[in-house]
């Protein structure tokens, strides 16, 4: 459902009569739109939007990990119509095990984009053409940005040597 | 002592399955061309390029998980390295981010200040890949003309901010310091004299023969290829759109300064070398008009709870000690909210996408670099070229592997 206030973006209403089912919710802040879609519809409202309306540009691909929250984690895409000089972002929530349509079929940039998010996550884009890691060496274990990840990493455990003290 | 009857396998064996001239070329991690770290396989068959494919990550330093670590401020630091030829553009882009999540409204003295600084970036980035892509192809005495030049612009940062590279200048809410005394004078004979230094380049490259023959028609890709596979910038501009976010979507008053958006259509790496060209003397303009119209004022925003009171301020007023101890002890807080900040860095679209919940330090920071993007396109424009073009290829790309890897 898009909220009242979100009528007068073109590119919301379009969505919505395209694929009603697919919007969950939007909002308008600081002046930038976001539209929260349903994971599973995500390929689909990509389309749609590049071939639609203009969204000719994929800028940039990222997630947030919201831990311990549930659904945990939030895939964001930013859009970008130069035509009509317009972003767009696009929400989805996932639940664990997080997984996602990868949107690599629809801009050809979403590669790794998509890449990096899988290795820095642990997100698996389903149907990516290339799905490993791309800055973190191949053998490393965990997702460094998981919120549970510490920031040293798991290679020094500072807690045992504490309790030797 | 050998046994006839034995069969020594070659070490150099005949590869029938894929055929006498095919071969597999390792191009870096530690090739000078590459600019930094970067792997490049190449699939060759004779000398043409079938499948380039390339490998990054050996400079990732995990600046993006730093970040949730420091308080706001001292993010500041962090964005100077990721692209360490235009530390003033990230530093800008993050502070304009964390500005609008504030609701912050910065003095127009700092606005042009950082303008003219963030051209100058422009210039410093420029010069340095003009004479490293030069050198690539061969021509050495750019390389020593550029860095010339450049060094001034480093004196410049060095007097601005004490740091010829890492400047980390622009803090949220303004300025670090008050410009240096003498800053106008600097700035002035560099900005003077710096149109006839690009005549110089332009006089050694730009009708010399064996640059044209190597740089035009090479690494041609059609603007919606560019545009799908996440090019930004000088590529696209090189390709004939005419995009620019300085003119799309204006930050920090650029609006208020007259300059062109240079463009060229044929999309080639002497396309990409013509319009950098193009961009450093438009640059020059901006700075100029920064120079002749800076307006006077405060050097950061009337926003005691963000910005570090004045000296003289703290020792007389108490509530200006107060807000110094909070803001040195815990970092000021910033309402819960997103904001996905685009600028244009000299290498493209740089964006900044900022999350917060409502606490001292970021949520989340994610750096959508204009390399990144770039880089993706290197595989469609060496594929099917010759060997000896992958380095002008590359060159032109204008990438620096500290923003790739972030």
């Amino acid at each position: 459902m898009l909220p009242d206030r979100l009528k007068e973006f073109p590119a919301a209403t379009a969505l919505e009569a395209r694929n009603p089912a697919a919007l969950i919710n939007g909002k308008f802040d600081r002046g930038g739109l976001t539209l929260e879609i349903d994971p599973a519809g995500i390929v689909e409202v990509c389309r749609c939007l590049k071939e639609e309306q203009q969204f000719v540009r994929l800028s940039g691909i990222t997630a947030v990990d919201w831990h311990p929250a549930e659904p945990r984690f939030e895939v964001v895409y930013h859009l970008h119509c130069v035509e009509r000089n317009e972003r767009l972002r696009l929400k989805c929530r996932l639940g664990e095990p997080p997984e996602i349509e990868s949107v690599t079929g629809v801009w050809r940039s979403a590669n790794w984009y998509e890449r990096e998010v899988y290795d820095l996550f642990g997100i698996t884009f389903r149907n990516h053409p290339d799905l490993r890691r791309i800055l973190m060496p191949e053998d490393w274990t965990g997702h460094p940005l998981r919120k549970d990840y510490p920031v040293h990493g798991h290679r020094y455990d500072y807690q045992e040597t504490e309790d030797q003290t | 002592m050998s046994d006839p009857d034995v069969q020594i396998e070659p070490t150099v064996g005949e590869p029938e399955a894929a055929g006498p001239r095919q071969m597999v070329l390792n191009m870096g991690p530690q090739h000078p061309s590459t600019h930094g770290v970067l792997r490049l396989i190449l699939e060759l068959d004779g000398e043409t390029i079938v499948r380039a494919s390339p490998e990054i990550g050996f400079l990732h330093t995990g600046i993006e998980k730093e970040f949730e670590q420091k308080t706001w401020q001292q993010g500041v630091p962090l964005t100077d390295r990721v692209d360490y030829l235009a530390p003033l553009s990230n530093n800008l882009c993050y502070c304009l981010a964390v500005e609008k999540l504030l609701g912050l409204e910065i003095p127009p003295m700092a606005q042009w200040m950082r303008v003219m600084l963030a051209e100058l970036t422009r210039l410093n980035s420029h010069l340095v890949w003009l004479g490293s892509h030069a050198l690539d192809i061969g021509a050495m005495s750019v390389f020593l003309y550029c860095f010339r030049e450049r060094e001034d612009i480093l004196r410049i940062f060095e007097m601005f901010s004490g740091q010829r590279m890492m400047t980390s200048y622009f803090r949220v809410g303004g300025l670090a310091l008050e410009p240096p005394r003498g800053w106008r004078h600097a700035v002035r004979r560099f900005i003077d004299a710096f149109p006839s230094r690009v005549d110089e380049y332009e006089d050694l490259l730009t009708k010399n023969p064996i640059w044209l023959r190597r740089t035009k028609g090479i690494a041609r890709v059609p603007l919606e290829d560019l545009l799908d596979l996440g090019a930004t910038g000088p590529l696209l501009r090189a390709a004939g759109l005419k995009w620019d976010v300085r003119k799309a979507q204006p930050y920090s008053g650029y609006d208020k300064f007259d300059f062109e958006v240079p463009t060229r259509t044929e999309s080639d790496v002497y396309a990409r070398y013509q319009v950098r060209i193009e961009e450093m003397r438009q640059s020059a303009r901006i700075v100029r008009q920064a120079l002749e119209g800076m307006p006077s004022g405060p050097y950061a925003a009337d926003a005691p709870k963000v910005v570090l009171p004045g000296r003289e301020k703290m020792k007389t007023q108490i509530e200006a000690l107060i807000h110094h101890f909070k803001i040195v002890t815990e970092g000021f807080r910033v309402p819960a909210g997103e904001v996905y900040q685009v600028i244009e860095s000299p290498r493209g679209e740089l964006g900044y996408y900022v999350v917060s919940d409502g606490s001292a330090k970021p949520y989340r920071v994610h750096m959508r670099t204009p390399s990144f993007g770039n880089l993706q396109c290197a595989p469609k424009m060496i594929e099917g070229g010759l060997i000896a073009d992958v380095v002008a290829a590359l060159g032109s790309l204008d990438f620096v592997l500290g923003d790739v890897d972030r």
